[in-house]
């Protein structure tokens, strides 16, 4: 039974505690790898940094085996319909990081190529900045991911969230008005 | 008459043209020749027999805007460029060739015949640039989607930033 | 000109209700069927290359093909897949395991590099070229910088040249690292992937403590090099040297002699020399079919004519060829790079012309020239004089190139880079045709593409 189905008493409280052990500690990413980041992503991986000693070593090819998905590297406007696929073939739960600042915000390439910020696409739960992020701090944004999953906020995020409000008047007005959308945030 | 001996007559009739093209010579100590679109098939074909084998680039240049390019005498200058830099392994040299495309009659023709692997260049320069090649068997987009309008490396086209507002920052960038 | 505008039309608007096959289909990018492709096409999607002169005359039929066409089937491997080496989509036309036709699609890494180029200026072009091809950042750089300094005209001091070497052959040895290890991983051998990340390591040490970063080091610059090499760089390089090198050899032990290994690279992915030369293939997949060109050594730059080193050439032009060829170049990269330990100059670092070298952090308190020289470089950039050039090295890959037109400002006005694996991409399905589907993996391995600068 997902936990978003338990009402929280103090029967089930040790249950959940346990069920989200069981989900951070085997977190498995999926293979997204773009570009330069997708390198420090498998420097993580090896014997320096060894992102196994978090049961994370199991980079699953796919999808619908997989946990989270560490976008690294930048999104291009032919590759956004593809990681939206890739990201609606996982199965809840399902966590994204977003690594390095192309996939946080489009990073350096603020033109026509790129989406800018894969947030626009799949919503983020951690954002890893760098450029290339070094394997320590993608590893910090994963021990960030693992402390949320321990206290359940993301949880509770998901289920208190509010339905996505039309933007409201802001005293700031873009000169020009087109900024990328494709497909709605859920 | 087969494709073979096509090539041969067309390198036999360019040595003609290949001494007539205005030259200058490069930074690299390359020749670069200057030549019109209707000689510019024959010129590639009469260097490939004399010992050009490898076409390692060919590309699409869009001088809207340029203050001025020295062009030798002779050579009208043109909105669109088609650049096409050749190597000859066994001399151990370079050189350029590179042909005026109008902006209203933005065609050329292709080198697929005579080096199949300018195949994926001269795509790109069409889907960046808009030049066509004629006679290329396949010239579809190859970096940009499939219905994207527009040739985003002309000069017209914008950069397609997206204004960024900075806290704190009086406005957009 | 206008200014940065977008046409908003060209924006992809998707309605939340379209489906995403819709979106992710490419249309006639896309490998179609048999009787929807022009019949030359058909040749180069079956891997004929040099009958292609007769594309006009060749009857579909007489590709010999040997499947009627609804007994095969067309799949589609990428783009997100784990062995394709990054964002490569490539269409395959299969009967049972045997692959027919191969198209790659690309284009999923667009950046508009090309484009952001012209945006930048000439001291900031190094951090955009220098993410084209990540795998070997300072060969793009070291590329940027010689095409500026040649219509500049200014002279690079001799230690910046061998810093320059030093630095390059440490790229080479750690690109063709990790090409060894994402290599024993597409073959199946974990433990390759993780001895070649773990050399690798030792090389992005020394990176870190003399440019800063690991990746993307943005350190070769038009000039010469950012910052002077560490004290007791020489001590740092040779245990690098001297681990890597003895390390190779335990590779050996681990897939050269492997029999498995053998029966999954010889024979398989087999390139003729004419082909190869037909397709403007460059780099180890030239040289493995008996073509010994290497632009160190047959157009030398930098101080490459300096140095001893061996061209390593294959025999068959198969996979097995490659992967023997970059286990040698680590070697000799190896044998440079002690070299250049012991025969680097002291000196300057950067050439010392004003307009074009910022002045030292100290002088800026204390002059206002060096303070408005400093401010001009960093705001405006240094103005290069209306020209064109071509400029080539040796890449891991191949031949990398740029094409830099200046117009006299601040800022390229086009910057076109030839990128190596762009062109090698074309030989895919040539040295596919025939294999098999787990072929097709080992031989994406071997051509080494790094999407990055596929797609720029």
């Amino acid at each position: 039974m997902p936990l978003e189905d338990l009402s929280h008493n103090f029967l089930t409280g040790r249950l959940e505690d346990l069920v989200r052990w069981a989900r951070r500690a085997s977190v498995w990413p999926a293979t997204f790898g773009l570009a330069c980041c997708a390198i420090e992503m498998m420097a993580t991986g090896g014997a320096d940094f060894d992102i196994s000693r978090y049961g994370m070593e199991v980079f699953r090819n796919s999808p619908r085996q997989a946990d989270l998905m560490i976008v690294a590297g930048r999104v291009s406007q032919k590759m956004a319909p593809v990681l939206r696929n890739v990201y609606d073939q996982m199965m809840e739960p399902k966590w994204v990081i977003s690594m390095g600042v192309c996939a946080s915000t489009g990073g350096m390439f603020n033109n026509y190529a790129i989406v800018q910020g894969v947030d626009q696409i799949v919503p983020v739960d951690v954002y890893a900045p760098g450029c290339p992020p070094s394997p320590e701090t993608l590893m910090h944004a994963i021990l960030t991911l693992h402390e949320q999953i321990r206290t359940g906020e993301l949880l509770r995020r998901r289920e208190a969230a509010p339905e996505p409000q039309p933007a409201a008047e802001s005293p700031w007005t873009p000169e020009l008005g087109s900024t990328v959308r494709l497909g709605t945030p859920t | 008459m087969d494709a073979r001996a096509r090539v041969h007559r067309a390198a036999r009739d360019a040595h003609v043209t290949i001494e007539a093209s205005p030259t200058t010579i490069g930074l690299g100590g390359e020749t670069v020749r200057f030549v019109g679109r209707d000689a510019y098939r024959s010129t590639v074909a009469a260097l490939r027999e004399e010992g050009y084998e490898l076409c390692v680039d060919v590309c699409g240049v869009d001088y809207l805007g340029h203050p001025g390019r020295d062009l030798p005498e002779g050579v009208t200058a043109e909105r669109f460029e088609v650049v096409v830099n050749l190597l000859s392994l066994s001399q151990k040299a370079r050189t350029r060739i590179r042909v005026q495309v109008p902006e209203h009659d933005c065609r050329v023709d292709s080198l697929f015949e005579l080096y199949p692997g300018a195949e994926a260049m001269e795509r790109e320069a069409y889907d960046l640039l808009g030049i066509e090649f004629v006679g290329h068997p396949d010239l579809s987009r190859i970096l940009m989607p499939e219905d994207w309008e527009g040739h985003p490396l002309r000069k017209d086209y914008g950069v397609g930033r997206v204004p960024v507002q900075f806290k704190e920052a009086p406005g957009p960038r | 000109m206008t200014t940065g505008v977008r046409d908003s039309s060209a924006v992809r608007r998707v309605p939340s209700e379209e489906p995403l096959t819709a979106l992710t289909s490419e249309g006639s990018q896309e490998l179609l069927r048999r009787r929807d492709t022009p019949p030359a096409q058909l040749g180069r999607e079956s891997g004929a290359v040099l009958r292609l002169p007769e594309g006009p005359v060749l009857d579909p039929g007489a590709i010999d093909v040997e499947r009627p066409e609804d007994e095969t089937m067309i799949i589609n491997m990428g783009p997100q897949h784990p062995s394709t080496h990054g964002v490569l989509r490539l269409m395959l036309e299969l009967d049972g395991e045997f692959v027919l036709r191969t198209k790659p699609v690309i284009g999923y890494l667009h950046t508009g590099m090309e484009k952001t180029a012209e945006e930048l200026t000439y001291v900031q072009g190094a951090t955009n070229v220098t993410r084209m091809d990540y795998l070997s950042p300072i060969t793009n750089e070291l590329c940027f910088s010689m095409a500026v300094e040649s219509l500049l005209g200014v002279e690079v001091p001799e230690r910046a040249v061998w810093i320059r070497m030093l630095m390059s052959e440490l790229n080479r040895m750690s690109s063709h690292l990790m090409w060894m290890a994402t290599n024993g991983l597409d073959i199946g051998s974990t433990t390759m992937m993780i001895y070649g990340l773990r050399e690798r390591e030792m090389i992005l040490a020394f990176y870190e403590k003399t440019a800063g970063l690991r990746m993307n080091l943005n350190y070769v610059r038009p000039g010469g090099v950012a910052a002077d090499l560490p004290d007791g760089w020489q001590d740092d390089v040779e245990v690098i040297c001297d681990t890597i090198d003895a390390r190779t050899y335990e590779y050996d032990d681990l897939l050269t002699g492997q029999p498995i290994f053998h029966e999954r690279m010889e024979g398989v992915g087999g390139l003729t020399a004419e082909e190869a030369l037909a397709l403007g293939v460059t780099g180890p997949l030239l040289r493995s079919t008996g073509v010994p060109w290497d632009l160190r050594r047959s157009m030398p730059y930098l101080r490459y004519d300096e140095v001893a080193f061996d061209v390593i050439v294959g025999t068959y032009g198969d996979n097995f060829d490659r992967y023997a060829i970059r286990l040698n170049e680590i070697r000799e990269s190896v044998r440079i790079v002690r070299q250049v330990v012991r025969r680097m100059p002291p000196g300057d670092y950067r050439a010392q012309d004003a307009k074009v070298t910022p002045p030292p952090r100290g002088r800026i308190d204390a002059s206002m020239e060096a303070l408005i020289h400093h401010f001009k470089l960093f705001t405006e950039g240094f103005r290069v004089p209306v020209g064109e050039t071509y400029t080539a090295v040796e890449s891991p890959r191949g031949e990398l190139g740029m094409y830099l037109v200046s117009d006299g400002s601040a800022k390229p006005f086009r910057l076109h880079v030839r990128g190596p694996s762009f062109v090698n991409l074309q030989a895919v399905p040539l040295l596919m045709r025939g294999g098999l589907v787990s072929d097709t993996v080992t031989v994406i391995s071997t051509v080494d593409p790094v999407m990055g600068e596929v797609d720029r």
